[in-house]
């Protein structure tokens, strides 16, 4: 397996990270790795959509499932690895949550990979899988897991990323290629 | 024309010279522009165990030349079976001394039993920290048959940034006596100080085999 960067996006003040080129049938596998995203709001979710070609907005139908295992500085917050079902989508158009409650610290953050299959295929719907660690707002480790689907045959060429609330103050997100 | 990947069953970002001609960006090749492709997956060092020692240490290698670095470890095989059988990691920061850095960690389990026993799912309370300083497992129960041992990744996250904790992941598999386990281990080390050396060991025992190769993820 060799990896390409493509692009590197650096996060500053801004409500969302788009990246709206580079996702086309050069590659099969897209990862994309995020390195410290940090919020500029206490306890939000980090979060993805993405935009089918020649759609409107970031807003594509999505079926997931999200689960989590945490533990707390103090020893306590013990849970899971269990299922967060407001975490999840049923054919929700929402931006979907990697983890949850991400703290805004100066020194806390979210760090993980999304991996997004095919988005070029005219076929298939889209399948991703994410996975990240997460320093969690009341000082609590939280390793999230997230995997779904974008139920549309479409081919997807832009992805989003955001806080639920607030703006990404800082972080780097690196799109690379498999092949 | 067709896009090449491979000549001769090699990857044409891996080849540096055709015909003892060096090959380089914007050269041609029968009339063709190159324009070679680096894999952003860098490996960085390869390091075997020696059959003799309880760990390996990296103590080179680890700064800022990359965000993201990978440790894939390759059928780690340890002298002793059960409680022997751990394989952990510690860090150390920049000017320190040791590999005591602070963890607050998170761990589950995944197993199942040749004998269909098992199958199960669970948090796994006795492997995980809260401000501890000891060194993190991240796989359990590795057997010491000849047959058997431990395989998976570690990803540390950012390790020289001086404003962060540093994140790190881990996803195992493990071959029990007569069964298979995934171990999952997640947490942040609790310094803002930059991480410069690794260090893995087993539990007691040595570490009769494996290796653990370091990738660094390119940053440009």
């Amino acid at each position: 397996m060799a990896l390409t960067l493509i692009s590197t996006h650096t996060a500053s003040a801004s409500a969302t990270l788009d990246i709206t080129s580079g996702i086309d049938s050069t590659y099969d596998v897209y990862e994309f790795h995020y390195v410290n995203m940090h919020p500029a709001s206490n306890q939000v979710d980090f979060t993805f959509q993405v935009n089918a070609s020649g759609g409107s907005g970031f807003n594509e139908t999505m079926t997931t499932t999200f689960f989590y295992n945490q533990h707390g500085e103090a020893g306590g917050g013990v849970s899971g690895p269990a299922y967060y079902a407001s975490m999840d989508q049923a054919e929700g158009t929402g931006y979907q949550a990697l983890n949850y409650e991400t703290g805004y610290d100066a020194d806390q953050s979210i760090s993980g990979i999304l991996t997004l299959y095919d988005p070029s295929s005219t076929t298939y719907l889209k399948h991703f899988i994410g996975r990240s660690h997460n320093a969690q707002g009341d000082d609590m480790a939280v390793n999230g897991f997230v995997a779904g689907y974008i139920n549309t045959t479409s081919a997807i060429d832009e992805i989003s990323f955001a806080f639920d609330s607030g703006n990404i103050d800082a972080g780097v997100i690196k799109m690379f290629g498999v092949s | 024309m067709p896009d090449i990947d491979k000549i001769n069953n090699v990857a044409v970002a891996d080849i540096s010279k055709i015909d003892s001609i060096t090959f380089a960006d914007g050269q041609k090749v029968n009339n063709q522009s190159v324009s070679l492709v680096t894999d952003a997956h860098t490996l960085i060092s390869t390091h075997t165990a020696d059959g003799s020692s309880i760990n390996i240490d990296i103590t080179s290698g680890i700064d800022s030349t990359y965000d993201v670095y990978e440790f894939h470890f390759i059928n780690i095989h340890p002298s002793g079976s059960g409680s022997s059988g751990q394989f952990l990691f510690q860090v150390n920061a920049s000017g320190g001394s040791g590999f005591n850095e602070t963890i607050t960690s998170t761990a589950f389990r995944a197993y199942q039993q040749e004998d269909d026993s098992g199958g199960s799912i669970d948090y796994q309370a006795t492997e995980d920290q809260a401000q501890g300083t000891a060194y993190e497992i991240i796989m359990e129960g590795i057997h010491n048959d000849n047959d058997t041992g431990g395989s998976g990744i570690l990803t540390l996250y950012a390790p020289s940034s001086t404003t962060y904790v540093k994140h790190f992941m881990s996803m195992t598999n493990t071959t029990l006596g007569a069964g298979t386990k995934q171990d999952f281990h997640a947490g942040y080390i609790n310094t803002t100080s930059a991480i410069d050396e690794i260090s893995f060991k087993m539990s007691s025992g040595t570490m009769d085999a494996g290796v653990i190769k370091m990738y660094g993820l390119a940053t440009s």
